[in-house]
């Protein structure tokens, strides 16, 4: 999709105004936080868990050409093909490619950022496949044709009633209005899909190096069934998503459904290891792993490896103020919230992102939640400087920054420049309190500003002491 | 960081180099007394720097690293003399005591010295308590208070049971505790006047929550965020009065609280 984060302004405050938006929002923030707190309180070493992955994940940053080679060759002997793509560009090509030579007609898909990142629906459509997306929450916003506002919720920000309405011109009536009569209306129309499809789609949760395997774990068993049924399975993943051993993956996985959903695990963990053997008896003819770079190895060479580690649990959106009160529409691109503040600059460019890592309060409660341990406000706000240092920030942000920095290095003028201003707040103000100060809107528009006491505090304290 | 290790006592009486902030210098001097008060209860010589200006906070999250490492600088050799560093504001110790380093890490000297600086360096609701074992006696206010945790004093240097511990020896006054008590109100610096609308989302939120809490009293460790969150209760008419827990200790808990008149 193309990047829109240039209007997260606009867009953040058209959120704010979006009823149904906040509705959806609402009851899926309290959802969310809440059961991963009672997970993380219910597992003992859950905090010892956190730093353990921490460390493993680092381990394999440090080695990941080692770790990528050695699941290179242990998909080969599996029967599979790895395929390297250095951006979207080539990603889509790969894709592409595989998907015309088996003359694919229907394509079906698991839920997969990946390919979201590299635009890969609207490349197959336009060359004249249909594309169905199996995960409920990806089959509702593709109906919808939007973009996911979440990671692991795509339809988070959709009510039920916008649901109901989708599914009624969808699917012709009669209007079904409970959830699991919505469920079933969609379970009926994409078992069919699944059988006629060429192509299955699916992202990695996980590579394993030492068996060549993908590991996706899903609620509902659409990733199964996509990667089984089609005559080929095509796996995308970005490059970081390898580990050593399955030994290794389940620590993630206990991580990972605790700090996404607050399940203890999801409900199905599914792991596939090339194409289908002669005593198998279903599963693909072709296995395909497309790896992605789009931006990754220059993040593992620079300030940003740390950002690596995310294991796209959706943690950090789900406990962001930010992200809870605007959405994940309003970043821009595919990834929304903390993380996506972060990625999303990096891999489309600072300048198409300014806002992204500025909307951001750095109250940490990202990182304090993040399975992995990604420091998010500190990268947050060292793409602020590479923002400042490339003068990406507003000019004026940068005079101010200049002008208060000379002006706070002379104590004199600093406490005579804040009597003044002391001065003049007291006279401004009413029973205590500013209800409107001129180039101070931002705040006053919405909330009082306190009167200050009178004299400062230093002034009182050498009173004090002249005495 | 880690929560700062509780130790034994100091044996003698510390010398305390109170780092006021620049927000309680100009707009509440009250609370830098408040704390002035309780350190020299708690048994500690107070002194306090003439030359303090502003830690450099607004500049190092701006992404401006260069003119935060001269605040840095200053800040570190006016307060270098002292024992410890005790300020009433968990974000801007978290600034001196979690970020100096970084800032001045392209100088080994200076990271070095705003390292051991930042040993000493303490909020205080954390310093009158792991540093000082300091316990209020005598203060009475018949009241019920929500407590708000600031975002940096409870994620940065672990400020949490500490202003709770102090407040519970409060005579007449009662906890109600505050639903998403650990979430940020919105204010985050020059975030609320980058990003009005959301900060405005963000803070409505926890007017709500507070008003649900059903206390009188919303207190807290941070002016900036006290700012926020009473400026928006006071808005929309609320009857709750916020002070800074510091000064609710310090037994000033019946003067005007923020934004009401003297």
């Amino acid at each position: 999709m193309e990047i829109r984060s240039k209007e997260f302004k606009s867009r953040a405050v058209f959120a704010i105004h979006d009823a149904s938006l906040q509705q959806a929002m609402g009851k899926a923030r309290d959802g969310f936080v809440g059961k991963r707190a009672q997970q993380a309180a219910e597992l003992p070493e859950f905090e010892a868990l956190r730093e353990e992955a921490k460390n493993l994940k680092n381990h394999i940053l440090e080695n990941l050409d080692h770790y990528l080679e050695r699941y290179e060759d242990a998909v080969k002997r599996a029967g599979g093909h790895v395929h390297w793509a250095r951006d979207a560009q080539e990603a889509r090509a790969i894709i592409l490619d595989i998907c015309k030579r088996v003359n694919a007609k229907t394509i079906t898909k698991g839920k997969s950022m990946v390919s979201e990142e590299i635009d890969l629906n609207e490349a197959l459509i336009e060359h004249g496949m249909e594309v169905v997306e199996t995960d409920l929450g990806e089959y509702i916003i593709q109906l919808a044709n939007e973009p996911p506002s979440h990671i692991i919720a795509p339809a988070v920000h959709k009510t039920k009633n916008q649901v109901s309405d989708l599914f009624e011109a969808a699917h012709g009536g009669p209007r079904k209005t409970e959830v699991a009569d919505l469920v079933n209306e969609a379970r009926q129309v994409l078992r069919e899909k699944y059988f006629r499809a060429d192509v299955g789609i699916t992202g990695g949760n996980f590579l394993i190096a030492e068996t060549g395997s993908s590991m996706i774990v899903t609620n509902e068993g659409n990733g199964d069934l996509t990667q089984t049924l089609a005559k080929v399975h095509i796996v995308t993943s970005g490059i970081e998503r390898v580990v050593p051993t399955l030994d290794d993956a389940t620590l993630f996985l206990r991580l990972l459904a605790r700090s996404a959903t607050g399940q203890e695990t999801e409900t199905y963990t599914t792991i596939s290891t090339g194409p289908r053997r002669a005593t198998d008896l279903d599963g693909p003819e072709e296995y395909h792993v497309v790896l992605v770079d789009n931006g990754r190895s220059k993040m593992l060479a620079g300030h940003f490896r740390d950002m690596l580690r995310c294991i796209r649990c959706g943690a950090c959106m789900n406990h962001c103020p930010v992200y809870g009160s605007v959405g994940g529409h309003a970043y821009g691109w595919v990834y929304p919230g903390p993380m996506g503040s972060v990625l999303t600059p990096l891999i489309k460019g600072l300048d198409n992102a300014y806002d992204l890592p500025n909307a951001c309060t750095l109250n940490g409660r990202c990182a304090s939640v993040c399975p992995v341990k990604i420091p998010l406000p500190d990268l947050l706000r060292e793409l602020r400087h590479l923002q400042h240092q490339q003068e990406l920030s507003p000019v004026m942000q940068r005079r101010a920054l200049k002008a208060w920095r000379f002006v706070a290095t002379r104590p004199k003028l600093y406490h005579a420049g804040e009597w003044i201003a002391v001065r003049v707040l007291k006279l401004l103000g009413r029973k205590g309190s500013i209800r409107r100060l001129p180039f101070a809107q931002a705040w006053t528009d919405v909330r009082d500003l306190p009167t200050p006491e009178g004299q400062t505090f230093l002034q009182r304290w050498q009173a004090q002491r002249g005495k | 960081m880690t929560t700062p290790q509780s130790a034994s006592r100091p044996a003698s009486p510390p010398r305390v180099g109170l780092f006021v902030t620049c927000l309680v210098d100009a707009m509440r001097p009250s609370v830098g007394f408040a704390a002035l008060k309780l350190l020299r209860d708690a048994g500690c010589r107070v002194e306090v720097p003439d030359a303090q200006t502003c830690c450099g906070q607004p500049a190092f999250n701006s992404g401006d690293t260069a003119d935060a490492a001269v605040l840095a600088r200053r800040f570190i050799e006016s307060f270098e003399p002292y024992d410890y560093v005790v300020g009433p504001s968990g974000s801007c110790v978290g600034m001196t005591r979690a970020h100096y380093e970084e800032v001045l890490s392209n100088d080994p000297a200076w990271s070095e010295r705003a390292r051991r600086l930042g040993e000493r360096t303490y909020e205080l609701m954390s310093f009158l308590v792991d540093v000082m074992h300091y316990t209020p006696t005598d203060v009475k206010l018949d009241s019920s208070f929500t407590y708000h945790d600031s975002c940096s004093g409870l994620r940065e240097l672990g400020v949490h049971d500490q202003p709770r511990a102090l407040l519970d020896k409060v005579t007449g006054l009662t906890l109600k505790p505050l639903e998403g008590n650990d979430v940020c109100c919105g204010f985050g610096g020059t975030f609320c006047v980058k990003y009005p609308s959301i900060s405005n989302a963000v803070v409505t939120e926890k007017a709500e929550a507070i008003e649900r809490s059903g206390a009188q009293l919303l207190l807290g460790g941070d002016l900036g965020c006290l700012m926020n969150m009473s400026g928006k209760l006071k808005r929309q008419g609320s009857k709750v009065r916020s002070l800074h827990a510091a000064e609710v200790l310090a037994g000033m808990g019946n003067g005007p609280a923020i934004g009401e008149e003297d």
